[in-house]
């Protein structure tokens, strides 16, 4: 459960204050698929950020989980965006000379998990790259090392999986594999959030919300399009 | 788990960039090298030294008769040191294990046509074992031998070379000074000391030497071994007391004799090669210095490199001190592959030096123990400011990083 109300976030930019995020509230509730759509400089990056734990807003109250994230510390942030939270990047972001397993294992040894090498097998066997998880990132292919960014992401079973663009740097034909991969996580009770400026991925979303110039158009607080009755376990 | 991790990572992009690796880790192998081969010869030349003054004997008093003359004029050594004052000093000086009076002179030495000139030296039995002489063949002079003036004589490995070649010399008749003298031993090679050989000399009973060849009633030293190696000081308090007495000193009057204490000798020196110690170990420590400056550059440049590895490792999860610890493991590896490969130079360069020299070089556990340690220390020391700064970077910004 993600619960946003009023979040404020400004930069100063050459000597003037930007304010990308202007009293934006948010709802979204456990196992929805939603798409964060909006031109460049409208603030869904922001958002996303503040969303996934990356920063913090200026004013507002952000609740994951019914805690108030807005004000912890760093290291609770991190804890946070560990347990919670599965980040997936358009450029993948994979760690280099680290084997696919190692890279998904890395999510969980900063926990200390004895158990992060079963896991980290598990999670590729999901994302169906069993068989490749002793290559590292340069051997693999785009989709391969996005089902590798994937399969990190949802290593520590978070409750919510946060991708940014996710087939952005990927031909149309691994871009729906990509998709596909997050339809079924959300069939899985995974929450997802997609930020994209694709119309194309964000129509395979459930829910879109909308930013311009920081502010959320026909998203209006509490209002999800698609209620989703049963709970995440 | 995660250590390993961040070893395994570490080792490897150490190796993806290698010439860069070994760049920065030269300072460290060098200076490391340096403090090796250098402590390496130097303990090689201390126990060069060690062994030459145990050859000598370590729990050693030597009693010299002082100088003549007066107002800094000297004119020669006094005659004043006795055969009553070496009895005295075994019945009443404190702490004494064993007496030897000496006295000596160079002579002819013979051999049926061969001849030699050497040192030829009288003392008792126990000089032998005062010295730390052994016997390589034959025997030493008996007790009896000294009382009764035997002719007999102990032979160094060289004096019986010059003599008699290869053959045996144990039995055979020597003449020194015209006087016939049986060979009754031949002593084991201790090496040429520089300013004496001990192994070229004759050793005779004292008394014979006195009254029969050299016709003395005066000693060219006195040799006292303590019973207690750490009673040394007070061995040598007592004695210097006793000759006073007998020599009849005022409070006043300076001594007529030296005692020569070969401990005393033994610390000058070991003091000596402290210094020369101290002097190299401050040479490394500048050349450890300057190796953690060029730790502490390319971990600068590698953390700007691996900002955007940083901020991936935050946003998965990474709290600031795996950061930190990450890149701090890593400035330590660094060094210690560094130091590791010093130590590996420095051997090497001590073994070589050491040969070019004619030492054998003494590679201490000790010294590769404490090289390796500042090594590791250094890069802990010099790769904290980049793991600090890494740790602190700003996980957007560091995900933003191209």
């Amino acid at each position: 459960m993600i619960l946003a109300k009023a979040l404020v976030k400004e930069y100063t930019l050459g000597g003037v204050i930007v304010r990308a995020l202007d009293d934006v509230s948010i709802e979204i509730r456990d196992g929805e698929m939603v798409a964060i759509t909006g031109s460049s400089g409208s603030g869904k990056s922001t958002l996303m950020n503040i969303l996934g734990c990356l920063d913090r807003p200026d004013s507002g109250s952000y609740e994951l989980a019914g805690e108030d994230v807005a004000k912890l510390s760093t290291d609770r942030l991190a804890e946070i965006r560990n347990i919670r939270i599965g980040f997936v990047f358009q450029s993948f972001n994979l760690l280099p000379r680290m084997s696919a397993l190692e890279n998904v294992e890395l999510p969980l040894l900063y926990q200390g998990d004895r158990q992060a090498r079963a896991k980290a097998k598990a999670a590729l066997e999901t994302v169906g790259l069993f068989d490749r998880m002793h290559h590292e990132p340069n051997q693999l292919s785009g989709g391969q090392r996005q089902r590798v960014a994937v399969a990190r992401a949802i290593v520590t079973n978070p409750a919510i999986i946060l991708a940014d663009e996710p087939t952005g740097n990927l031909d149309s034909k691994t871009g729906k594999e990509i998709l596909a991969l997050f339809e079924d996580l959300n069939a899985k009770g995974h929450t997802i959030i997609v930020v994209t400026h694709d119309p194309g991925v964000a129509s395979r979303c459930k829910r879109q919300i909308h930013l311009r110039d920081g502010h959320v158009v026909n998203e209006p607080l509490g209002a999800a399009a698609n209620p989703v009755t049963e709970e995440k376990g | 788990m995660l250590f390993w991790t961040i070893v395994k990572v570490a080792f490897k992009s150490l190796a993806a960039n290698k010439l860069r690796s070994f760049l920065a880790m030269l300072g460290i192998i060098i200076g490391v090298g340096a403090v090796i081969s250098m402590m390496a010869i130097g303990s090689g030349a201390q126990a060069q030294v060690l062994a030459r003054f145990s050859a000598m004997g370590t729990n050693l008093l030597v009693i010299r008769p002082g100088q003549r003359g007066s107002g800094g004029v000297m004119s020669g050594t006094q005659l004043n040191l006795k055969l009553d004052d070496a009895d005295a000093m075994l019945k009443e000086a404190e702490g004494i294990g064993a007496v030897a009076p000496v006295v000596s002179g160079s002579s002819q030495v013979k051999y049926l046509s061969r001849n030699t000139r050497t040192n030829v030296l009288g003392s008792s039995t126990t000089y032998f074992t005062i010295r730390t002489f052994e016997i390589d063949k034959g025997r030493t002079f008996t007790e009896a031998e000294v009382d009764r003036h035997a002719r007999v004589a102990v032979i160094g490995p060289v004096t019986a070379t010059n003599l008699f070649g290869e053959d045996d010399a144990v039995g055979e008749i020597i003449k020194v000074k015209g006087i016939n003298f049986q060979v009754i031993g031949v002593m084991k090679s201790k090496g040429d000391q520089g300013y004496f050989n001990p192994d070229d000399q004759v050793i005779v009973p004292y008394t014979t030497a006195m009254k029969q060849l050299f016709g003395l009633d005066y000693l060219r030293e006195i040799d006292i071994q303590a019973a207690d190696e750490e009673k040394l000081a007070d061995v040598q308090e007592s004695v210097k007391q006793l000759l006073r007495k007998r020599h009849r000193l005022q409070a006043d009057t300076p001594d007529d004799f030296s005692i020569q204490n070969q401990a005393e000798l033994l610390e000058a020196r070991s003091s000596a090669t402290k210094t020369f110690g101290i002097l190299l170990g401050s040479v490394g420590a500048i050349s450890l210095l300057v190796g953690g400056i060029g730790i502490m550059n390319i971990m600068l440049v590698t953390v700007t490199e691996r900002t955007r590895e940083i901020g991936v490792r935050k946003a998965i999860g990474a709290k600031n001190r795996h950061i930190l610890l990450q890149f701090l493991i890593e400035a330590m590896i660094m060094s210690a592959v560094g130091g590791v490969i010093g130590v590996g130079v420095g051997v090497g360069a001590a073994h070589v030096v050491g040969d070019v020299m004619a030492l054998q070089e003494v590679v201490e556990t000790f010294s590769v123990i404490l090289a390796l340690t500042f090594s590791v220390g250094v890069g802990i020391f010099f790769g904290f400011y980049p793991a600090c700064r890494a740790s602190h970077l700003d996980p957007i910004e560091a995900l933003r990083y191209e």
